[in-house]
């Protein structure tokens, strides 16, 4: 059998899936954040609360109101989203135009309260959701058997960052936003409603975190902690794309899911810390990130 | 003069709080409150230490029971400062739980120091009555040897005589694999090979698919709460079951199983010392325990608290006495045990505490009357075989009178 330093190739094709897969959930979150970040300057440190959150209604929905998992799939970003919204109407607007430190502790805080409140709950151990039965089973590639629930996470999340991506960059409603966070002032004269649209671009980002959350529900457990383990590498992934850049952000979250499966074959021990140290690298070449703008 | 003053102040302070220490006795549960094993441990095991201190209707030989409760947060040196505080400034007498071995270790050193009373349910590793043992500790619900003796010979001696190991990177991880390949080996099977994850890991699909070009029979899972939960999830989604090969959880607790689903771990094998459901008596306890504890039934962690705690009160009552923590531990290796959810049992010289294990295998859904009801006894092992024997001990109190 062929071989790549030691490891079979057949091997190394599996686990360049399996981080692509790990890469799809990196790179919708790291969207979500990016736009966030991108066009309303704001570090949106509750992305990882709010992605659990998005686990946590589908399996309320499913366990109190006997609601599944498609429908979950629209209802539960929608629920997060508004609540998201609710947020920066009462809390974000009051400290728009401040350092962007405010926005990172408010975010910071509000976080431990969702994860607290949830645990209180919930326990820590998580609660089983049971996947859609249509995408349950797998297909026999050859060279490793694929889930055609993982083979439905990386489609999905392809989808859904293109679509972003057009939204923000080719359309006339991205156009307002792009154009909102360049001159707020101006755009509000030509009779756009700024506020409005700030508060639906925060619904917008927080929607992607909570719909990564169902997609991850299958998967991982439903947990109140579970959008804490993650939060801190879709940070790396965001500061290694550049902060704010839409397409940088989601190039590199699949980009770090397949280095980070790679790592795992030839040095498993440090595959928590890779993404870290390729962050650190990344920063004192190029500090602005990969695909930044400005330093 | 100002100096003199306060130092006069400070004396006259000094026999008031010598006297509040003499008053209670005080009872101190150490656990992790808030990370990944707060549910098999967490405040269950502050709610099981209450309950035993009701059986005494709270006051023993003439002392009221006090509890105190703190979070180690899973880190030794955390762990220590609570215990070494606890001791000298609260008047804490016995330290009950402390799961993660690493924190475990710590505080039997700080106890066996201030000669107080330690009483671990939720740390697995063997050393504690290993190469660390002290004269004031006991450990009691389980340990890494009989955890590889259990599951591991079972699973040799049913035909899954190669394995492949999914280990946890830290102490306990390394321990149990280390444990699991003696029995292993021992037992004529062979390991394939092993691979190490971090702890907390988020994703084991990668690790799991190394274990499966293993093409070993027996895929072993060295790591425990979250990390089981994740790999078990992990091997169902990529039909490594259906693939032909098996998992063998190492340390399964009831919570992981609940948190799983019956769907999911069904077929899975586990050594436990205790199930709520095996007899009238824990059924009974158990239920009032799950009463108290949000509707969750006990894990054999919370269980241990209980008799443990119980155990220890006995002594003291039998004393009358709890300031020489040595002393204590010592009665309370000369009673014999005897509470509802383990039975008559005894506490062994290096500090283990002896009774049977029991290997249970998880049901199928099908074969489930209702919620937790998850466990089918597939073999009881006899008390004098579940743990480690003394003529293999490295215990210092014990090598020392060969």
């Amino acid at each position: 059998m062929t071989t790549v330093f030691g490891v079979p190739i057949q091997a190394l094709f599996s686990q360049l899936l399996v981080g692509l897969i790990n890469g799809s959930f990196y790179a919708l979150l790291s969207l979500g954040l990016a736009i966030i970040f991108g066009l309303l300057n704001i570090v949106n440190f509750a992305h990882g609360a709010l992605y659990m959150l998005g686990a946590l209604t589908a399996w309320l929905l499913l366990e109190h109101f006997g609601i599944g998992y498609w429908p979950a799939l629209i209802l539960s970003p929608l629920v997060v989203g508004l609540f998201g919204a609710v947020i920066e109407r009462t809390m974000l607007k009051r400290i728009r135009g401040l350092d962007p430190i405010y926005g990172l502790l408010l975010t910071f805080g509000l976080a431990l309260v969702i994860q607290g409140v949830a645990r209180n709950y919930f326990g820590v151990s998580g609660e089983p959701y049971e996947m859609p039965p249509q995408l349950s089973g797998g297909k026999n590639l050859g060279f490793m058997f694929l889930p055609n629930y993982r083979g439905w996470v990386v489609l999905v999340s392809v989808v859904i960052c293109g679509l972003t991506w057009f939204v923000i960059e080719r359309t006339r409603v991205g156009s307002y936003l792009r154009a909102s966070t360049e001159n707020p002032l101006l755009v509000q004269a030509f009779g756009i409603n700024v506020p409005r649209l700030i508060t639906l671009t925060y619904g917008l980002g927080v929607a992607l975190a909570a719909l990564a959350g169902v997609m991850a529900a299958p998967i991982y457990r439903v947990s109140p902690l579970m959008g804490a383990d993650l939060i801190i590498v879709v940070f790396a992934v965001v500061v290694i794309g550049g902060m704010g850049s839409i397409f940088g952000s989601i190039l590199t979250g699949f980009a770090l899911g397949v280095i980070e499966g790679l790592t795992k074959v030839y040095y498993p021990e440090a595959s928590n810390t890779v993404v870290f140290v390729i962050m650190a690298l990344v920063l004192l070449v190029k500090p602005a990130g990969l695909f930044g703008r400005t330093a | 003069m100002r100096i003199a003053s306060r130092l006069l102040a400070l004396a006259c302070l000094l026999p008031f709080t010598a006297l509040a220490q003499g008053k209670a006795l005080k009872i101190g549960v150490l656990n992790d409150q808030s990370g990944l094993y707060t549910d098999l441990g967490g405040p269950g095991s502050v709610t099981a230490a209450k309950m035993a201190a009701e059986e005494f209707g709270n006051k023993v030989a003439g002392m009221p029971i006090e509890i105190v409760t703190a979070d180690h947060q899973n880190k030794a040196d955390i762990a220590s400062s609570i215990t070494t505080k606890w001791i000298d400034v609260d008047g804490v007498d016995v330290v009950v739980d402390v799961p993660n071995s690493g924190a475990a270790l710590a505080v039997a050193k700080v106890v066996a120091d201030k000669n107080k009373v330690f009483i671990d349910s939720g740390a697995a590793t063997v050393n504690l009555t290993g190469k660390n043992c002290t004269p004031n500790t006991v450990h009691w619900t389980y340990d890494t040897w009989a955890l590889a003796n259990g599951t591991g010979k079972e699973v040799v001696k049913a035909g899954g005589d190669t394995w492949f190991f999914l280990t946890a990177d830290y102490e306990f991880g390394k321990q149990l694999e280390k444990d699991t390949r003696t029995v292993v080996e021992a037992n004529g099977g062979k390991v394939l090979g092993s691979v190490l994850h971090p702890l907390n890991a988020s994703d084991f699909s990668s690790f799991l698919l190394q274990a499966q070009s293993s093409k070993a029979k027996i895929i072993g899972l060295a790591n425990a709460g979250g990390d089981t939960i994740n790999s078990i999830k992990a091997a169902s989604e990529f039909g490594i079951v259906q693939g032909g090969q098996k998992l063998a959880g190492l340390l399964v607790f009831i919570s992981d199983v609940h948190a799983l689903g019956l769907k999911t771990a069904n077929g899975l094998q586990l050594t436990s010392s205790f199930y709520w459901d095996r007899d009238d008596k824990t059924r009974a306890w158990s239920k009032k325990f799950a009463a108290r504890h949000n509707n969750k039934m006990p894990t054999m962690v919370q269980a241990g608290v209980y008799a443990g705690v119980l155990h220890y009160l006995k002594a003291v009552q039998a004393l009358k006495s709890k300031d020489d923590g040595k002393a204590v531990v010592e009665k309370m290796k000369a009673l014999p045990t005897d509470d509802p959810l383990f039975g008559k049992g005894t506490i062994r010289a290096d500090g283990r505490k002896i009774h049977p294990m029991y290997l249970y295998e998880v049901k199928k859904p099908a074969d489930s009357k209702g919620p937790w009801d998850y466990y089918k006894l597939v073999r009881e092992i006899p008390a004098d075989q579940a743990f480690r024997p003394l003529s293999q001990s490295d215990c210092p109190l014990i090598t020392a009178k060969k």
